[in-house]
């Protein structure tokens, strides 16, 4: 059982995507696991074939128990599989993903879930599964007709209309005691317990810097013309890969604080912080973002904020950002001091864009400001650093046509 | 398109992106970011999708016509007039 955060203690496995005896590579995604914060699927880090199945589904593990295990290719007959003979097969090693592998992944990008995603798998939003779940209907009974062919809430109604039978639940959706997947009362208690670890152990300071938006805003203008709908970039995009290569210039702020040292990390994941429907917040990872062109940047934002939103966010995403971005978007609140998710070390807000008065050749005038506020930990880094990263985020927004 | 066919079509869209409200009983001059609570990303989504499925093009000057349901009717009913095969 991989850990999907640092205030993950448990995780239920939900579906296996194998069998004993299928044969799997690197990345392919092996099972679904529901923790308090939704479902995620799980890669594999590995070349194999499976030998056993350790888990049930419908199971509650603690993290680091063992979910399956492993053989090398060509050790294990791949039809029968014996009681694992405890010396060949090893364990899957889900928790500690290569950073190697998501090199090689991201270099091959935009994440489009028809590249990474079997096409036969169903999809579930969030709502969906969970009032599956408390109605005690298998998801293998619903028909999806939400975008991608996901099961929505629609649908599961719809299915008690048709009158689709309650007896025989699949094991995921047995509601539990502890009922886990999609409930805000538990996600709360995860972000309380993240928010409080990291009040109490990190020493923050705070940087705000007022940013002039024209340049960037009119560069996306004119692109967005020349684009169709699904081609257009938002705001959003430009501010990512700013801050991805400013995060190149002062690695001080990518990374982690663990053992009492700082670590840095080699790539630059960003996690985006999403709101979701119902309650909550995640903030799983764009991989290697300042290696992304802002067309393919915005193809992964808008595939990563869809699957966060339905539930299927890989648990590589939750494992490994480097770094944190909140953005209030164009109805939010004028500024964002962010909460360092641990045991990260500095997380950017980014505030609305509102039409302001600024100097300009010594004359007020109007222009769209955008305000980026930087809380950063001081074990790691001191303020020096985080005025040079808010000032190198400042003059890559003003050269839009460089990102 | 007539009227009933754009509201039908956009509350579709909207049920896709906001699968826990229901669009039908928004107020005409409500604004759909407001009242269904979705973000930049979720009303890009239902630009493409209006774009794809009433074969309309929405150009960005236009979205803030397109922020309430009356103005997706008024906008709509205007530009699926000028397609071809359109009485």
């Amino acid at each position: 059982m991989p850990s999907l955060g640092a205030d993950m203690e448990s995780g239920k496995l939900v579906h296996w995507l194998v069998k004993p005896g299928s044969v799997v590579r690197k990345g392919d995604v092996v099972a679904v696991v529901e923790t308090h914060k939704g479902a995620f699927e799980i890669e594999v880090f590995e070349e194999g074939v499976i030998s056993e199945l350790c888990a049930k589904e419908g199971e509650e593990l603690p993290v680091g128990a063992p979910l399956a295990r492993l053989a090398k290719l060509g050790e294990a007959p791949p039809a029968a599989p014996p009681k694992a003979p405890e010396a060949a097969p090893k364990v899957i090693q889900v928790s500690a993903p290569a950073p190697v592998v998501e090199t090689e992944r991201a270099t091959e990008t935009p994440a489009s879930p028809s590249v990474t995603q079997p096409a036969s798998r169903l999809r579930v939003t969030p709502v969906a599964r969970r009032r599956a779940g408390e109605l005690g209907i298998g998801l293998d009974a619903l028909k999806g007709t939400g975008i991608d062919g996901s099961v929505t809430l629609a649908d599961v109604h719809l299915a008690i209309a048709k009158g689709v039978s309650s007896k025989a639940p699949s094991p995921a959706a047995v509601p539990t005691a502890r009922r886990k997947g999609f409930d805000p009362d538990e996600m709360r208690q995860a972000i309380a317990a993240a928010m409080s670890r990291s009040k109490r152990e990190i020493p923050h300071y705070y940087l705000t810097s007022t940013i002039d938006m024209s340049r960037s805003l009119a560069w996306l203008e004119t692109f967005n013309k020349q684009h169709k709908p699904e081609e257009r970039l938002l705001p959003a995009v430009l501010l990512l890969k700013a801050t991805a290569l400013a995060l190149r210039k002062n690695p001080q702020l990518n990374g982690f604080w663990e053992n009492g040292r700082f670590r840095p990390s080699d790539g630059i994941h960003i996690g985006w912080a999403i709101s979701l429907r119902g309650g909550g917040l995640i903030a799983p990872a764009i991989h290697e973002v300042d290696n992304h062109s802002l067309p393919s940047l915005m193809g992964a934002l808008h595939d990563l904020v869809g699957r966060a939103r339905r539930g299927g966010i890989r648990g590589s995403e939750m494992m490994d950002p480097t770094f944190t971005i909140t953005s209030l978007g164009d109805r939010g609140a004028e500024s964002a001091l962010g909460v360092i998710y641990p045991p990260q070390v500095a997380i950017l807000g980014f505030g609305r864009v509102f039409k302001r008065p600024w100097v300009v050749d010594e004359q007020v005038t109007a222009r769209p400001l955008l305000t980026a506020s930087l809380a950063a930990d001081h074990r790691a880094s001191d303020g020096h650093v985080g005025g040079l990263f808010l000032a190198a985020v400042d003059r890559f927004l003003q050269e839009p046509e460089t990102l | 398109m007539t009227e009933a066919e754009i509201r039908r079509l956009a509350c579709e869209i909207l049920s896709d992106i906001a699968p826990d409200t229901d669009p039908a009983t928004l107020a005409g001059d409500k604004d759909i970011r407001e009242g269904l609570d979705i973000d930049s990303m979720d009303f890009l989504n239902f630009i493409i999708g209006l774009n794809k499925r009433a074969g309309v093009a929405i150009p960005e000057e236009d979205y803030p016509k397109l922020f309430t349901m009356d103005g997706v009717v008024a906008h709509l009913i205007r530009e699926t007039q000028d397609l071809p095969g359109a009485q």
